[in-house]
């Protein structure tokens, strides 16, 4: 497979390591009330479709980027990389307009 | 028609007239006891023990493509149970037993060869931990040989002793471990189920589970829907598909195992072989051709086939190993569609929707499951509790902190 990487163009896939569904970006906060649960959920449960799948690869043997590669599972297939930085920091944005990312974006460090 | 060596000979001496199919090609019912979603070998599994040991025979398998076009027909064929932890020891050594008996039980030649496994370590800290897994072998009844060096050669001369990186210090090896004709097992559950009245439907996927107040009362399917007291999901690999229609997500991953076989070659290795330092295991078949595997491709798949970064890696395993397979060319290779789950074992256990229970979750390490996983199933469904030897295989157990985490590395679909 090859991943047409946003900033560095196609590389092979084995140049990545997987992480698997991206809905890991999406941590729950802990104040909540049922977080016991909602940390299991998050940390064990996965969406595993049978088609178009959202997932996490880390760019080890490149840039170290986390990316969020829209693949085809019955294909493998890729339609769509993002870097996942760029997708938290929209994500961030929109629920909070008041929101510096620059500063408060876990995926900065 | 139980099958003997008088009926082969009575049948060759009549022209071979007599041999009827091994099982029945019946249209659904619109009601059954139970239904078993997945005609695999644990669904014929299941189906053959509910009939024999629960004498439940009002009994379904729906198998969306022919029977036993899934895992059972695609994996290599290895059994063994040379477990670690308490939770998985004792259900495996229980498979081991049912495998010894199984041609017997089922009337049937599934080709039952216990030629032993030797797995192999290349660490003083990995001989320390075979010691520790031999022993808890042997404490569950299992069989547990822990060999030097010197035993490693005598058994199995053609390795490379003398890899520098991976020198062999020591074999964990068990006897009664070995291979088993993978197609036959599903076609003697098969035989074994049909026979006691269970009926096989092929060609009849499950599009839907009906739902009445909260509880499962039966399915939609391609051949119409199907009500039943008890719904048995039973279809790893696709585990993640099914079980969402009923709207469950599970700790499941489904990945790509690709599986390898060689040219036929003179006997050579006698028994299954794997490599501690990379991942790599080989056995050969009795036609002569190595079968062999090593890691899953490691992104989600449901896609049957691979990609040759792996082949190169599974290559380059059995190079480092047995060198003296360098010139055997490849006949053949494939992938199957694994449910890795989180901790790397396996799911026996009611959902929490009434009437709705669930098997999966066997990552790649299913096939020698296949005997005590349809008989703990079956348990479950004719008595509503688990197995004594599949207590922990729940579906909570991440959530209350019981995980079964074999390898001792947290919580990670990549494991077996």
């Amino acid at each position: 497979m090859i991943i047409n990487h946003p900033l560095l163009g196609p590389r092979d896939a084995a140049e990545f390591v997987y992480l698997g569904d991206a809905s890991l970006l999406n941590r729950p906060s802990r104040d909540i009330e049922n977080a016991a649960q909602a940390f299991t959920d998050y940390l064990y449960l996965r969406d595993n479709p049978a088609g178009v799948h959202q997932e996490l690869w880390f760019h080890e043997q490149g840039d170290r980027s986390w990316l969020v590669v829209t693949r085809n599972t019955l294909t493998h297939d890729i339609t769509r990389v993002e870097l996942a930085h760029d997708i938290v920091r929209a994500s961030v944005q929109q629920n909070d307009p008041n929101h510096n990312s620059e500063h408060k974006s876990g995926l900065d460090q | 028609m139980r099958y003997s060596a008088f009926q082969i000979l009575k049948e060759g001496l009549t022209g071979n007239k007599g041999w009827k199919p091994a099982w029945r090609d019946p249209e659904p019912k619109t009601d059954y006891d139970v239904v078993i979603v997945g005609g695999g070998g644990h669904g014929l599994a299941t189906a053959h023990y509910l009939a024999k040991e629960h004498g439940i025979t009002n009994v379904a398998v729906l198998e969306k493509g022919w029977l036993g076009s899934g895992n059972i027909g695609r994996n290599t064929t290895i059994i063994r149970s040379n477990y670690l932890l308490p939770g998985n020891e004792p259900f495996y050594e229980l498979s081991m037993k049912l495998w010894e008996g199984l041609e017997q039980d089922f009337n049937y030649n599934a080709m039952v060869s216990q030629r032993g496994i030797l797995n192999l370590a290349h660490s003083d800290g990995q001989r320390d931990a075979y010691v520790r897994r031999g022993n808890a072998m042997r404490m569950a009844g299992a069989d547990a040989v822990l060999l030097d060096t010197d035993g490693v050669r005598k058994l199995a001369p053609y390795l490379n002793f003398d890899n520098a990186r991976f020198p062999i210090k020591a074999g964990l090896w068990q006897p009664r471990g070995g291979t088993v004709r993978h197609d036959a097992v599903a076609w003697g559950y098969a035989r074994g189920a049909d026979s006691r009245g269970v009926d096989i439907i092929q060609n009849c996927e499950v599009t839907g589970f009906q739902m009445n107040n909260g509880r499962c009362v039966g399915v939609r399917t391609s051949k119409g829907s199907i009500t039943a007291k008890k719904i048995a999901v039973c279809v790893a690999g696709s585990s993640s598909c099914v079980m969402e229609q009923a709207g469950m997500r599970l700790p499941i991953e489904s990945h790509v195992l690709q599986a390898f076989v060689s040219e036929g070659l003179k006997p050579i290795i006698p028994g299954v072989v794997t490599f501690g330092a990379g991942h790599f295991y080989v056995s050969q078949s009795d036609k002569g051709g190595l079968v062999f595997g090593g890691d899953i491709d490691g992104y989600n798949s449901y896609a049957q086939r691979g990609n040759l970064p792996v082949v190169e890696d599974v290559c380059e395993g059995g190079m480092a190993l047995m060198p003296m397979i360098g010139r055997a060319r490849l006949l053949r290779m494939w992938g199957g569609v694994m449910d890795m789950s989180m901790d790397g074992s396996p799911f026996i256990d009611k959902t929490a929707i009434p009437g709705l229970y669930f098997n999966g979750g066997w990552c790649y390490g299913g096939f020698k499951a296949t005997p005590a996983s349809g008989w703990c199933y079956a348990h479950l469904l004719a008595t509503d509790s688990p197995h004594e030897t599949a207590t922990e295989f729940r579906l909570d157990r991440f959530l209350s902190g019981r995980m079964i985490d074999e390898k001792g590395v947290g919580a990670q679909p990549n494991l077996h």
